[in-house]
């Protein structure tokens, strides 16, 4: 492994579970103590869609740290399949293993093509 | 619930195929439980980022756990605190699911944490075997396997159901536009940035709607 070893890996473990665990435990156990602005309540309702959708894009549309927006990258395609198989079953387990499928399908393809 | 397993399994082999050790990638699992954060921590300690940019991502990724622990609170309000660290402890996007669907269609009952506290532990078990179970495996799976896509696959199943109006479609487009716009930045700090400005788009598109 490159960069960390010993007591910083295991600091860096501690500390993120740490984090981790105040994150979950912050409104149940301020409730009775504070009172949220209510603008910071709205913009805590977008919070998920915003992480998500800005894992999600980048991890998709790029290869070995690159962007990569044509159709040689696979995961494009398989990651829109996996939109719609998302929309219409609402399933994780499903999405995970129709959009694997997809992109091993797709790698298969393309590397036969010789692309 | 079972839908957890095949996470954990992937898990435990990005960790091995990210150079972690067996112990480190097995405590990542119970002392962190928290797959998407393990995901990416796991990915940027085998690509050598420091300790601090690893600490800020997960902190950025888990966010979304404060939203959780907003909408549980008023159930939790009348626990002991020890309880309430307990279950917090176990609070998994799958575990606030389960637990926020129960509160939802029976009410505030009195044993309602008790359904909270099986659920969560069920889960924290499945999370630490099919870890171990990928650590096993791991070694095993062939490089070339695009096991990493499993990661984007998981949040495309979280995220599409729960865009249900264009307040939130609009935070998640404008998250995804930055995101990819800031590919280059080192470390995903482009993620914060992404992120917020989706904040910003879904608060401003509410505001014009409503």
């Amino acid at each position: 492994m490159k960069g960390m070893s010993g007591i910083s890996l295991w600091l860096t473990i501690v500390i993120a579970g740490v984090l981790t665990f105040a994150t979950r435990l912050s409104f149940i156990a301020l409730l009775e103590r504070i009172k949220l602005p209510a603008w910071f309540q709205r913009a805590l309702r977008f919070v998920p869609a915003a992480v998500l959708s800005a894992i999600i894009l980048p991890e998709t549309a790029s290869r070995n740290g690159a962007l990569d927006l044509s159709l040689h990258n696979p995961q494009i395609l398989a990651g829109c399949l996996a939109v719609l198989v998302a929309w219409r079953t609402k399933n994780v387990l499903v999405t995970i293993l129709a959009g694997m499928a997809a992109l091993l399908a797709l790698q298969a393809v393309l590397g036969r093509a010789g692309l | 619930m079972l839908g957890v397993a095949p996470l954990g399994m992937i898990f435990g082999a990005l960790a091995i195929g990210a150079h972690l050790s067996t112990v480190a990638a097995q405590a990542m699992s119970s002392v962190i439980f928290a797959g998407s954060a393990q995901y990416i921590a796991a990915q940027l300690l085998g690509s050598g980022a420091s300790g601090a940019v690893i600490l800020l991502v997960v902190f950025v990724v888990n966010l979304r756990h404060a939203l959780y622990s907003a909408s549980l609170a008023p159930h939790l309000k009348h626990l002991k605190p020890a309880w309430k660290a307990g279950l917090a402890y176990l609070l998994t996007d799958e575990a606030y699911a389960v637990a926020i669907t129960h509160y939802n269609r029976s009410g505030d009952g009195a044993y309602r944490h008790w359904y909270f506290l099986g659920a969560g532990l069920t889960l924290w078990s499945a999370w630490q075997a099919s870890t171990a179970l990928g650590i096993l495996i791991g070694a095993r799976i062939p490089p070339g396997w695009p096991l990493g896509f499993a990661l984007p696959l998981t949040f495309i199943a979280l995220l599409v159901p729960s865009l249900k109006d264009r307040a939130s479609l609009a935070a998640a487009a404008a998250a995804g536009l930055v995101g990819l716009l800031s590919v280059g930045f080192p470390y995903k700090t482009g993620l914060l940035a992404a992120a917020l400005i989706g904040i910003v788009a879904g608060l401003a598109v509410e505001r014009r709607g409503a």
